[in-house]
C-alpha cells in the first residue's frame, strides 16, 4: 500500500573537538526528508547555535570512512563531522 | 586484531620487537613526542582526544597499503589524554630487508596518519590560554563540553523543514 507520508532517514550525527565545543554538543540524532546527502546534514548544523562558524566544508566521515558533501546517507548511519586533524 | 589507540604510555621496544624477523635487516622508527613550544609560545602539555572507531579503522587502512606497497611490516601506535612535555604521541617502526624501504615506509605512514586519521589536541600554554591545535579557536582552560551529550534535538519545526 502506497504511504502517505514523507519517507524520513535518521543519522547519528558526531561533533568532536573545537566543533563540540562551537556547537554545545558532541552527538546528536537528526530526521531528514529522504533521499538526503551529508551536505544535507550540515546545512542543518549550520542553523543550529554555533553552527555558522563550521567552515565551508568541513571534513566528514561516514560509518568510520572519510566522505565528500555529495555522499548518499541512509538510515542509521554515523556521520561525524572532523575539525582539522591533528595526530601525532 | 590490533589496536593502535592507547591511553598508555607507548613501548618503541615492544613495536620494534613485533616487526622485527631474521629476514629483514632494515628497521626505521619515527616517535612523535610532546614539544615544549608553539608559535614562539611555551606550551606546558597536551590533551589528546580521538574518534576512537575511525582511528582503529583508518589505521588499519594506512599499514595495509603500506604493507601491500612495499615489503615491509609496519607496526603504529598513538597515544591519547594528558601527555606532558617529552612525552610520546605516535611511534612507527617499519622493518624490511633493507633500509631504503624501511625508511619510506615509515614516513609514509606517519605523515598518512597526520593527513588520515581523526586525532585532535588542546595545547594548554604558560599563560593559561587553551587552543585546540589547527582550529584557531583559544578557549578558557576545561571549557570544552566534551562527554556533553544530546540524545535528542528536535530541530525539525525550528528550521521549517517539517520531515512528517
Amino acid at each position: 500500500m502506497p504511504s502517505t507520508t514523507t519517507p524520513t532517514l535518521t543519522v547519528h550525527v558526531l561533533l568532536f573537538a573545537s566543533y563540540a565545543d562551537t556547537l554545545g554538543f558532541d552527538s546528536v540524532e537528526l530526521s531528514l526528508e529522504a533521499p538526503a546527502k551529508v551536505g544535507d546534514v550540515l546545512d542543518r548544523l549550520r542553523v543550529l547555535p554555533g553552527g555558522e562558524r563550521l567552515p565551508p566544508k568541513p571534513l566528514c566521515a561516514l560509518n568510520l570512512t572519510h566522505v565528500g558533501p555529495d555522499m548518499p546517507i541512509s538510515s542509521g548511519d554515523e556521520l561525524a563531522i572532523l575539525p582539522p586533524l591533528a595526530g601525532g | 586484531m590490533t589496536v593502535y589507540l592507547t591511553e598508555s604510555p607507548l613501548d618503541l621496544g615492544e613495536l620494534l620487537a613485533s616487526v622485527q624477523s631474521p629476514e629483514r635487516g632494515g628497521v626505521a622508527c619515527f616517535l612523535g613526542t610532546v614539544r615544549n613550544h608553539h608559535g614562539g609560545r611555551e606550551v606546558l602539555r597536551l590533551d589528546y582526544s580521538a574518534y576512537g572507531p575511525m582511528v582503529e579503522a583508518e589505521c588499519a587502512r594506512i599499514v595495509a597499503e603500506a604493507e601491500s606497497r612495499w615489503q615491509v611490516a609496519v607496526a603504529l601506535r598513538h597515544r591519547i589524554g594528558r601527555l606532558e612535555i617529552g612525552d610520546a604521541a605516535v611511534a612507527v617502526a617499519a622493518a624490511s630487508a633493507h633500509r631504503d624501504e624501511a625508511f619510506v615506509a615509515c614516513r609514509h605512514v606517519i605523515e598518512e596518519l597526520k593527513r588520515r586519521v581523526p586525532i585532535w589536541k588542546r595545547e594548554v600554554f604558560a599563560d593559561g590560554t587553551v587552543e585546540w591545535v589547527g582550529s584557531g579557536a583559544a578557549g578558557q582552560p576545561d571549557s570544552g563540553t566534551a562527554g556533553q551529550r544530546v540524545s535528542e534535538l528536535h530541530v525539525t519545526g525550528a528550521l521549517g523543514g517539517t520531515t512528517r
